[in-house]
């Protein structure tokens, strides 16, 4: 904990609090909300926006890379080149500038599955809103808190099979900054497919500062993905806080591929015992760009097993992160938890960081780790080239298979699809086939 | 077809090949004998125009044109194959996959159209046939829990399948039991046509029982220091490679 009081604000935090101040009156929500929001900006303006001093933030110091807050997006807008239908072939609610947009979306077909905007939640002052936010002391989240609108409320009944998937499409406008909240309950016994993606225009400088609480219930199976596609100019900061019960599998991707400065925090809470879950995720990254992805496994009851894969390809000067740490509490023996994470560095000036973490407070556990980072195995290309494989064809080939393994993990061929054909798209823009 | 002249070549900066003169004519097979060391993988290399085995004089010409300044997916697509002593393994990406993705970069090289799947699917599958590999090794990520002999079965698979004008096979019989060794002795001769060339690297000369040459050669520290017919490798099976040996050193 650090007592210093903070007087000297940047630009950017002077901003915020100038917006928030202004927008106070008319943010949605009851009385309890209302208070909510205050005790939020008051703990962000205390706290600041993270720098490189906060060690969960240490390697994406925002204080200094964001200069300027981009004032809050107005709601209404009609976003430009939204594909007529999803991309997934399944359901797709649309969530434009952090506003749930039912006359845009497609919800149809989906049994056992409640949805509603999350303004409405926010009226009634539903104590389920940052129900699992309360043990997070992190700046982002509670900005969020302050200046979240509307996102969108999904419930999927105990016991219902959502066989449609469902994709949560974050479209942004603008050079503007968006506070999305989402809520997604899974009850007991269900199973549900997500895919949240994120996508914005290239060349607008807007910030999109999004939370996801999400509950999944007993022996539910879940298949989560999220797409993080932004423009080529923008700020994404994503937070999933999640809390999975007893005997769930949960299986989760983050495709980090667009913003010129992202960062994905994931936080799982495993409350339940004899849970599986699964992590992956994959990065690519060129030109300047900057990409944290930052990861909580907190097991806190027996038997449970997690595996984490997370996989970054950095061309040009850009630079990825990963920041994972598994914590076993006390009561949680026999935990079986894998966490592995590789760079492949493309380029002279690519970086790769990584800090995997285990914090072990039982005895009866099986725990690893590992990291490691290099550049494309030269005998393996050789190979490819030998069987006359020309060198861009031979290196995408190559990248590919580092990704498929975090992209495979997943378990979803629909999704897996539509990641593969992203990275090839991103492979051929850098000279690949 | 294959016409070696005064081949020096260094490996990060060591000279390994040191004057190496080797004529291959069209349609025969002939054998690279020589102890460990001498060289012979180095010469697979150098042929295959891997990086780091730096041509420092001398010349190869491939149908008369001199190759040494080509890449090696341009020297394969131009029809020469080279079957790895030790073939790696990619996870990630199926043989199927790299089989279509070889296949096809090659005819694009050489200017021909693509081949549909159907057709693909077919020709591997007649292949695959003949060599025992089945359609689940396929699916597989290359080679990927392959036994030693079934990545050498895959090996000869891609031969097939690439249909060069010169195979150079490094120690395709290493590692192999006798069964092995007679499958894919039966696939290398399937192989065999007055179109193509072979060039058989091995130590032992129980390969070419299967694999019967037209000419050996005996390299030692970097050259050919003897040629002789198939008797020849019968010889070094007798005397071993001790009077090659002492030059090596
Ligand atoms: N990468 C390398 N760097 C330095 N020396 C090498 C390298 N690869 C092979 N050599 C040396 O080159 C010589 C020939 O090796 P090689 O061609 O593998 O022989 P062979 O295949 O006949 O057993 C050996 O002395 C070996 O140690
Ligand atoms: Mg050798």
């Amino acid at each position: 904990m650090n007592a210093e009081p903070r007087i000297l604000r940047t630009q950017a935090e002077e901003t915020l609090a100038a917006e928030f101040q202004a927008a106070r009156t008319r943010l949605a929500g009851g009385p309890e909300t209302a208070a909510r929001r205050e005790a939020a900006f008051a703990a962000f303006q205390k706290a600041g926006l993270p720098h490189r001093r906060v060690e969960a933030w240490r390697y994406t110091d925002l204080r200094a890379l964001m200069r300027k807050a981009a004032p809050l997006a107005e709601p209404g807008a009609v976003p430009a080149g939204l594909p007529a239908v999803s991309a997934f072939g399944g359901a797709r609610l649309v969530i434009v500038d952090g506003s749930y947009r039912p006359e845009l979306s497609d919800a149809d077909g989906l049994d056992g599955v409640t949805i509603r905007p999350l303004a409405d939640l926010l009226a009634a002052d539903d104590p389920r809103v940052g129900a699992s936010l309360a043990a997070l002391d992190d700046p982002l989240v509670a900005l969020n808190t302050a200046l979240m609108t509307g996102g969108v409320a999904i419930d999927v009944a105990p016991g219902a099979s959502v066989g449609r998937m469902i994709e949560l499409a974050h479209v942004t406008t603008g050079a503007h900054a968006t506070q999305t909240r989402n809520l997604v309950h899974v009850g007991a016994d269900a199973s549900l497919r997500l895919v949240e993606t994120h996508t914005g225009p290239d060349g607008a400088a807007y910030q999109a500062n999004g939370v996801t609480e999400a509950v999944i219930g007993d022996r539910a199976r879940v298949v989560w993905a999220k797409l993080q596609q932004e423009g080529d100019a923008a700020l994404h900061v994503g937070t999933l806080a999640l809390t999975a019960g007893r005997e769930t599998r949960f299986d989760h991707l983050v495709l980090m591929i667009g913003a010129v400065l992202s960062r994905s925090q994931q936080f799982v809470t495993l409350s339940g015992p004899e849970a599986k879950i699964g992590m992956n995720g994959a990065t690519m990254l060129r030109g300047r760009q900057h990409a944290d992805i930052a990861l909580v496994v907190d097991h806190t009851e027996p038997a449970c097993e997690s595996r984490e894969r997370f996989k970054a390809v950095v061309d040009g000067e850009a630079e990825a992160i990963f920041q994972g740490r598994i914590v076993v509490k006390p009561q949680a023996q026999k935990t079986d938890a894998r966490m592995m994470t590789q760079g492949l560095l493309l380029s002279e000036g690519g970086q790769f960081s990584a800090k995997p973490e285990l914090e072990i407070f039982a005895d009866d556990v099986q725990c690893a780790h590992g990291a490691t980072s290099g550049q494309i195995d030269e005998d393996l290309l050789f190979y490819l080239l030998a069987r006359g494989i020309p060198r861009p064809e031979a290196e995408t080939l190559l990248v590919t298979a580092f990704l498929a393994e975090a992209i495979e993990a997943l378990g979803d061929e629909t999704i897996a699809a539509v990641c593969e054909a992203a990275a090839t798209r991103w492979l051929a823009a850098r000279g690949g086939a | 077809m294959l016409e070696i002249r005064n081949l020096h070549a260094t490996v990060d900066g060591k000279a390994i090949l040191k004057g190496v003169d080797l004529v291959v004519p069209t349609g025969e097979v002939h054998a690279i004998m020589g102890p460990n060391g001498s060289g012979k993988s180095t010469l697979s290399y150098v042929l295959a125009g891997r990086d780091g085995y730096e041509v420092t004089e001398g010349e190869i010409l491939f149908d008369g044109e001199d190759i040494v300044g080509l890449d090696p997916s341009e020297r394969a697509a131009k029809g020469i194959f080279l079957a790895f002593q030790y073939p790696l393994e990619i996870p990630g990406v199926a043989t199927m996959t790299f089989l279509k993705t070889a296949l096809n970069a090659q005819r694009r090289q050489r200017g021909e159209p693509e081949l549909s799947t159907p057709d693909f699917m077919r020709r591997v599958k007649g292949a695959a046939d003949r060599l025992n590999i089945t359609q689940d090794m396929l699916r597989r990520g290359l080679n990927v829990g392959f036994s030693g002999g079934e990545k050498k079965r895959n090996e000869i698979l891609q031969m097939a399948l690439l249909e060069p004008k010169l195979a150079v096979l490094d120690e395709t019989d290493s590692g192999l039991d006798i069964d092995a060794l007679r499958v894919v002795s039966d696939g290398v001769n399937a192989l065999r046509s007055p179109d193509r060339s072979m060039l058989v690297i091995t130590h032992y000369q129980r390969l070419l029982d299967h694999i019967v040459p037209d000419k050996v050669h005996v390299l030692s520290a970097g050259r050919i220091v003897r040629t002789g017919g198939p008797e020849l490798a019968l010889e070094l099976e007798a005397k071993g490679y001790a009077d090659y040996q002492a030059n090596a050193a």
